[in-house]
């Protein structure tokens, strides 16, 4: 909790409401809680591990619906140092710092759209990163703050301990001063999500590299920086560094946004290119070196050609995908499987692991979704069907998601690829459109990647199989169309939608051409 | 009353007494419009031998028709009815050839032997077009270009009346020139003024005070216009749509005189007719409106800054003019004679309402102007407005730069010689009546866009108007226009989206214990480290309890209102419930998210306000 600490009047809060719902605890560290539990009365109904989206969603669920329910929730400071409060990847070191540092570079652009609207801003505008990240940091610390009045709230007991199976019904917590405290549950719900992966293997990625779990928490700009990954967190994190005018590279090995529309993702990538960001294709890092001036010596290889190339930096960000944190959590000990590659854990449709009354939601389960509103949801509706109150399922098809590069692409349902995979390319009808925002016009920006395409069956009543969004404001051009293809809508439905104008969506309701035609599909005209 | 089983009570006429007058009255159109729109047209019966040999010997003559089987439609007796009051004649088949009467099966076998058949079947038209379009607007251009994707023969008579300030424009019609699009590019300009205030707060540095200039703005607006005006003019050329840029009028039926801009007349006949003239800007009829005031039509064009400003009218005009004319920094007042954008729900009107006002736009509720007199000339000049209450005997005098009246639109149609071809019109509004099909009550003469009476003023709806009226009269397709569910968005300061009814509305259809609404505050993520007010962005929906709560009403107050609303309207067209929207995985961290998580109730009057930190 060194995050929380900064505000001292948090300290004073937390220290009362730690030991609140334990009995003081025993000089060996070690309380009686199991001693209760093998006499068949655990401590809580519900125990859930990891004070993410996931498990706060579902231990508010459920104390909501009158259980007892206890979240164990511990930081562990990244490599670098950086840690941070309850809430999770997303609030602290995902998607909530993230928009707003891509909102940050947004304004950038407005700026520089401005004058050509007629105000009279100077024509080189700094940014100043401290001021920006303090201002980050601080929202992110009253919805910490946030978050730990509302489990207060809804009389959860949070426990800020690191924590590890003892058995299949008991959980060591271990504080970071060393002590032991024994959980004992009914349920146990495992949330622990996931973090960056260091690329170990190359040479300095440990001792000199950063990775998402620190860029939002820095105090000093980063500088030039080499972001190395094609994941949408590499992309994202490249898009708002150029964004706010720093020297930015990306590395990428093979292909950007892997499992996303690839059509989509160039487009994504050919747009942040022509933006600033530079992009290293078909590369990966050999070594990173600190330099006597504290920079960072970069040496990398074309796969391609086998050629050596090398750079300074004064940043390395690792963006090459996310481990789920269960290591540390002997789940051996309570016999739940994990998928050996991935270390993810095996879920049925109800989240149950191979232990029936152990969960696992959000990203630390395996084949699901790594998005915020999933892990939500899943949670919500576990502790709903815990308590009896419901029997509905998580369904995890069309889940609508938008990456948040600096030309934002929202998209909901099976990427073009997918759908031909499934349904063969003859029966897959794709439309699509290059198109132009108004606002573009007046502030003369190219509009070349602004790009829709909407997947289709061939065979009347053509419905959607999915929407690619790529433009201005994707995340709320896409949520409703979400919901539409969620209700199974045709084409014909879509297109009988009249738009609203002008706005970017309405050109969703006006996708003519087929590529099948081998029609033109960019902008004809103004 | 006992009466017998099997045995009806009547109250009303046997329905075998046939068609209402109206009824009559629309059926008969629409006979005409077969009538008019096939080169041959057979009514016939499906079993009958001699519809059988009529058939054949078009097949034989390789001539394309129509048929309609009276056997085999709902109506059949009435269009047998009708077509006997057309026709004097009852049995069938009851032929046209080229809209002529040709009579029964053995008159139309006379006539091929005599060769009066084969006359008029090479009679191609006898007129210049087969469809004229009078409006160059977005309804307007769709229908004529679609028309002559088709194959038509069309022309396009567009002629903009320059307003009383003298302001005139090219082709588009209101949304290109003086509506959708630069209102949208100022309310943009508006933004950016509050996105350059925000950017300090996110690391942004400048110090110098940013000011606006107006006449960097409007030119950069209209070389865009500009480039629209050509664009629309290349495209009509490309599809052969002959565009003359004069003033239609009909002088008689089926003929229309065209004057241009030198009083030059030609005249020219057309088998079909759109109306698509749109509406103009109203005035007051006070001293000194016409003289002094400018309105929507001269705003986006003004050479000039329009400095102090005064804006008369509530209506989503004002509100967005008065929106985008403060956020450029100017004094702002809206004079409001009764309630904010009526016809909206009332709700989200004074929400609008609200946010503006917090945003340093004054409003002046209840008053009305009297008289506008010049106090000092230039650009802008200086002008005093005399005001007096609607509800009390106060007068009130304010002195402004610029005088905006936005007090609702005109529809152009009461010169262009409607009454010559007998086209009837609403006498209060001057709106146009029109069916179901976007026909007027003379068959050959359809409408389309903002001169339809009871139908929506927007862009996107005259366009889909246009193209499917288009299709039905040269492609052979059915399809209607669906008024029901058109989203829109207001683009005042913070927007207002919306689709379906307002909760007015619902509760007037179907009566508040069959509604459940559901709402909430909420605080976009990036208003947060901008400073700018909690508690102020909304948004409601409004189920039906009886339908599975279904929803019928969605609005958002916030920003990107538009492009957020659209994709829920798409949802609204599969007919979505509430449990769908639960179900629907929210984008975080988005605006439109908050629709799927909407807990609250409003008969529950539970708290909506965000908690701070």
């Amino acid at each position: 909790m060194a995050a929380t600490a900064v505000l001292a009047a948090l300290r004073g809060f937390f220290g009362r409401f730690r030991w609140r719902p334990q009995a003081p605890a025993l000089a060996g560290g070690v309380r009686g809680a199991a001693r209760s539990a093998a006499a068949g009365r655990p401590d809580y109904d519900l125990l859930v591990i990891g004070g993410g989206s996931g498990g706060l969603a579902c231990a508010k669920e459920a104390a909501q619906l009158g259980k007892k329910v206890a979240v164990v929730d511990y930081v562990e400071p990244s490599p670098r140092g950086t840690r941070w409060g309850v809430g999770g990847t997303c609030v602290n070191v995902g998607c909530i710092p993230k928009k707003l540092m891509h909102h940050a570079a947004l304004l950038g652009g407005m700026i520089r759209d401005a004058p050509l609207y007629g105000w009279g801003v100077p024509q080189q505008v700094p940014h100043d990163w401290s001021k920006m990240a303090e201002a980050v940091q601080n929202y992110v610390k009253s919805l910490n703050w946030g978050h730990r009045v509302q489990l207060q709230e809804r009389k959860v007991s949070y426990f800020n301990m690191k924590a590890s199976f003892v058995d299949e019904h008991v959980v060591r917590g271990v504080t970071k001063g060393g002590k032991e405290t024994l959980l004992s549950a009914k349920h146990i719900v495992i949330a622990t999500g996931g973090r960056p992966r260091y690329p170990t293997e190359i040479e300095g990625a440990l001792e000199h590299g950063i990775t998402s779990d620190d860029i939002f928490w820095l105090k000093e700009s980063p500088g030039k920086t080499l972001v190395v990954g094609g994941s949408y967190v590499a992309l994202e994190c490249a898009g708002f560094l150029t964004g706010l005018g720093l020297d930015t590279t990306v590395m990428i090995r093979s292909i950007p946004l892997r499992g996303f529309d690839q059509q989509m993702s160039a487009l994504v990538t050919d747009y942040m290119a022509s933006h600033g960001t530079r992009f290293l294709r078909g590369c990966t890092v050999v070594s990173v070196k600190r330099l006597l001036d504290s920079q960072l010596q970069v040496t990398w290889k074309d796969l391609a050609s086998g050629q050596e190339g090398m750079d300074t930096f004064n940043t390395v960000l690792w963006a090459v995908g996310r481990v789920a944190e269960t290591r540390n959590l002997d789940l051996e000990k309570a016999g739940v499987n994990t998928n050996p590659k991935s270390k993810k854990i095996l879920v049925d449709a109800r989240e149950a692991t191979s232990v029936p009354h152990i969960y696992a939601i959000g990203d630390t389960a395996e084949g699901r979704p790594e998005l915020t509103p999933t892990a939500i949801m899943a949670g919500r509706l576990l502790a709903q069907r815990l308590c009896g109150q419901s029997k509905d399922l998580m369904d995890y098809d069309n889940v609508p998601t938008t990456v948040f590069t600096p030309l934002e692409y929202g998209c909901v349902g099976l990427s073009e690829e997918a759908a031909v995979a499934r349904h063969g390319a003859d029966h897959v009808e794709v439309y699509h459109a290059y198109y132009k925002p108004l606002e573009f016009t007046v502030a003369e920006r190219d509009a070349s990647q602004c790009y829709i395409k909407m997947v289709c069956l061939r065979k009347p009543p053509k419905p959607v199989l999915g929407l690619h969004f790529l433009g201005p404001n994707a995340g709320e051009v896409t949520q409703g169309f979400a919901l539409g293809i969620k209700c199974g809508a045709s084409y014909a439905q879509v297109m009988r939608t009249v738009g609203i104008h002008p706005t970017c969506a309405e050109e969703v309701t006006k996708l003519r051409i087929t590529k099948r035609s081998g029609m033109d599909p960019t902008v004809t005209g103004c | 009353m006992s009466s017998l089983p099997g045995r009806r009570t009547r109250h009303s006429p046997p329905e075998t007494s046939g068609l209402s007058s109206e009824a009559r009255e629309e059926l008969r159109r629409r006979l005409q419009g077969l009538i008019e729109d096939n080169r041959v047209m057979i009514f016939s019966k499906s079993y009958c031998p001699h519809s059988k040999r009529v058939k054949e010997l078009f097949s034989s003559l390789g001539v394309e028709y129509n048929i309609l089987e009276l056997d085999q439609v709902d109506d059949g007796a009435n269009v047998q009815e009708v077509l006997s009051e057309i026709t004097n004649q009852r049995t069938v088949p009851n032929i046209f050839v080229n809209k002529v009467h040709m009579g029964g099966c053995d008159r139309t076998f006379k006539a091929h032997q005599s060769g009066l058949l084969q006359k008029l079947l090479q009679k191609e038209s006898t007129y210049d077009y087969d469809l004229i379009v009078i409006g160059g607007g977005s309804g307007g251009l769709a229908c004529a270009q679609e028309a002559a994707i088709l194959g038509k023969k069309v022309m396009v008579l567009d002629f903009v009346v320059p307003t009383p300030q003298g302001t005139s424009w090219g082709l588009g019609g209101t949304c290109v020139n003086v509506g959708c699009i630069p209102k949208k590019l100022m309310h943009q300009a508006a933004l950016l003024g509050q996105a350059l205030r925000d950017s300090r707060k996110f690391g942004w540095e400048y110090n110098q005070q940013v000011k606006h200039n107006w006449e960097i703005m409007t030119e950069a607006i209209q070389n865009h216009i500009g480039s629209l005006n050509w664009s629309y003019g290349l495209s009509l050329k490309e599809k052969s749509v002959t565009y003359v840029n004069s003033y239609g009028e009909f002088v008689e039926h089926h003929k229309i005189k065209a004057t241009n801009r030198k009083g030059q007349e030609t005249y020219y006949t057309a088998a079909k007719f759109v109306i698509a003239t749109g509406a103009r800007p109203r005035y007051l009829e006070i001293q000194g409106d016409k003289e002094y005031c400018i309105t929507s039509d001269d705003l986006f064009s003004l050479p000039y800054c329009p400095g102090k400003t005064l804006v008369v009218g509530a209506s989503y005009v004002a509100l967005e003019c008065a929106g985008f004319l403060a956020g450029v920094g100017l004094d702002v007042t809206v004079m409001v004679r009764s309630i904010l954008l009526r016809g909206f729900d009332q709700e989200m009107a004074e929400k609008v309402g609200s946010y503006m006002e917090q945003h340093g736009v004054k409003f002046l509720r209840k008053f009305v102007p009297v008289m506008v007199q010049k106090l000092e000339k230039g650009s802008p000049g200086k002008l005093k407005v005399v005001a007096k209450s609607t509800q009390e005997p106060e007068t009130i005098e304010g002195v402004y730069n610029t005088v905006l009246l936005a007090i609702g639109r005109e529809s152009s149609t009461r010169k262009i010689g409607l009454e010559k071809i007998g086209v009837k019109i609403s006498e209060k509004s001057g709106k146009i009546p029109v069916n179901d099909i976007e026909q007027t009550n003379v068959p050959y003469v359809y409408a389309v866009g903002d001169v339809l009476d009871g139908k929506l003023e927007l862009t996107p709806v005259a366009i889909q108007a246009g193209k499917l009226l288009a299709r039905r009269l040269f492609g052979g397709r059915s399809e209607k226009c669906n008024y029901i569910n058109v989203p829109t968005t207001v683009f005042t300061p913070l927007e207002y989206g919306c689709c379906g009814l307002s909760e007015e509305k619902a509760i007037e259809i179907y009566k508040k214990e069959n509604l459940e609404v559901y709402h909430t505050l909420f605080w976009p993520l990036e208003w947060t480290i901008a400073g700018r007010e909690n508690n102020t962005c909304y948004a409601k929906i409004i189920c039906n309890k009886v339908d599975n709560n279904r929803v019928i009403g969605l609005h958002i107050l916030g920003p990107n209102a538009g492009e957020v609303t659209q994709g829920f309207a798409a949802a609204m067209k599969c007919g979505i419930t509430k449990q769908l929207l639960d179900d629907t995985i929210g984008i975080h961290p988005t605006c439109g998210e908050v629709f799927t998580t909407l807990e609250i109730t409003k008969a529950s009057g539970l708290d909506i306000t965000q908690k701070g930190c």
